[in-house]
């Protein structure tokens, strides 16, 4: 937690500092960044890239959240860095602690790791501008440090790539004037809670299509509410996986920084039911 | 999940059901208010660094009331707009990404310096943004 807050004040003064300003996509395009380290909300990415770098610019982003539900708390670190609005190359670091579950199950081990490498490509269209949504694709590779109990719940592997489809667009003055913004994603994905509980299981072994998506209003353009709604497989027999969904408020006070609050459900996490509670997100862009 | 689909849908519909009896072009402040906002984004264009030498040579009294009638006639301020099209003033220019988003930031900062209001500057710029393919790369 100590070294987490000093991850939040290093990125909140590297935000006053950086050259994000320069950049010329308009403010907020840049979107905030998802727990996997991809330019999107908290838990549902976007077709839109990192950084507010436009198509001869190039910029990027580091990130902090952190998560806290009942029996569970995840932070997450890292950073995304996109080439002229076309590519984005992002890292994530998670780590989640376990208390009850170890508790539980009476074992020594705390914590969780996983490392996640992602990259997104713009295929095409412009959030803002085009008729069309923005549409991208990305990868991601993910693998999980601890496979202790992931392993032991039934996982079959440590490590795995998924692929996604996304298209988003802000509907200028479209929601009785305010901007609207309306997501949709496809992930092709075996993961177990996000990976964290590793990939594939006993129920269901193969990668599948999953549905997530997310929509908000731009009160202006400096703040964002909305919502985001994630599908999930449930390849474990070993306890249910549901569904996520979050209720989030975005602040971009300038184009350097975004901060995100949010209510999520993570309904029941590896056998513990009713995991709401709060989502915390500092951005900084350069 | 219910509840979040109940908060969009308000969202939306709360929207819909307003009836707005004035045209854009008058809430923009009519031909003072659109006369305003165009003179203060050429002020911010002029100290834009990533556009302002895109100006030289251009005649930025008879770019001032091109794009004020333009306004005007995406707005429904009863304007007809007689100047070239959008297709033709930026042909060959090969104008970028970068300089679209670039003035398209200086016109938000003349609305917010006009103290245009949210929904108003949205409309606006929706008109404008259907422009994008007309004006990037061409």
């Amino acid at each position: 937690m100590k070294k987490y807050l000093l991850v939040m004040i290093c990125l909140l003064g590297a935000g006053f500092v950086s050259a994000a300003e320069n950049r010329s996509r308009i403010i907020a395009t840049g979107a905030a960044t998802t727990i996997d380290g991809s330019a999107g909300g908290g838990i549902v990415p976007m077709a839109a890239l990192s950084g507010y770098g436009a198509r001869e610019e190039s910029g990027g982003v580091a990130f902090a959240s952190y998560v806290h539900v009942p029996d569970y708390t995840m932070s997450a670190v890292g950073g995304s860095w996109s080439w002229r609005n076309r590519v984005e190359f992002s890292l994530a670091d998670q780590r989640l602690e376990h208390p009850t579950l170890s508790a539980a199950l009476g074992v020594p081990l705390q914590d969780i790791r996983q490392s996640v490498a992602g990259v997104k490509v713009r295929l095409l269209g412009d959030i803002l501008y085009s008729k069309w949504p923005q549409l991208s694709a990305g990868v991601m590779y993910k693998h999980n440090h601890d496979f202790t109990i992931p392993g032991a719940a039934g996982a079959k592997r440590d490590s795995d790539s998924e692929a996604y489809l996304a298209a988003s667009k802000v509907f200028l003055g479209g929601a009785m004037g305010y901007n609207l913004l309306v997501n949709g994603v496809a992930r092709y994905t075996r993961a177990n809670q996000i990976g964290l509980v590793g990939f594939g299981g006993d129920k269901n072994d193969s990668r599948r299509w999953y549905a997530e998506a997310s929509a908000g209003i731009f009160y202006n353009k400096h703040l964002l509410f909305g919502a985001e709604f994630k599908q999930k497989p449930d390849n474990l027999s070993f306890a249910g996986e549901d569904d996520w969904q979050t209720l989030f408020a975005a602040w971009f006070p300038n184009k350097k920084l975004a901060l995100v609050a949010a209510y999520v459900d993570l309904g029941e996490v590896a056998t513990l039911p009713n995991q709401d509670g709060w989502y915390l997100s500092v951005q900084g862009s350069f | 999940m219910r509840v979040v689909i109940l908060v969009i849908v308000f969202f939306i519909t709360a929207c819909t059901a307003k009836a707005p009896s004035l045209s854009l072009y008058e809430r923009l402040g009519g031909e003072e208010g659109v006369d305003d906002i165009v003179y203060q984004l050429i002020v911010n264009i002029s100290r834009d660094e990533r556009v302002v030498d895109r100006f030289k040579g251009v005649d930025i009294e008879k770019f001032r009331t091109g794009l004020v009638h333009y306004i005007c006639s995406v707005s429904n301020g009863g304007c007809i707009y007689t100047g070239d099209s959008m297709q033709v003033v930026h042909a060959g220019h090969n104008y970028t990404d970068t300089e679209f988003n670039a003035i398209v930031e200086n016109l938000i900062h003349a609305m917010d310096h006009q103290r245009v209001p949210t929904a108003v500057q949205n409309k606006l710029l929706a008109q404008l943004a259907k422009d994008y393919g007309d004006v990037v790369y061409q």
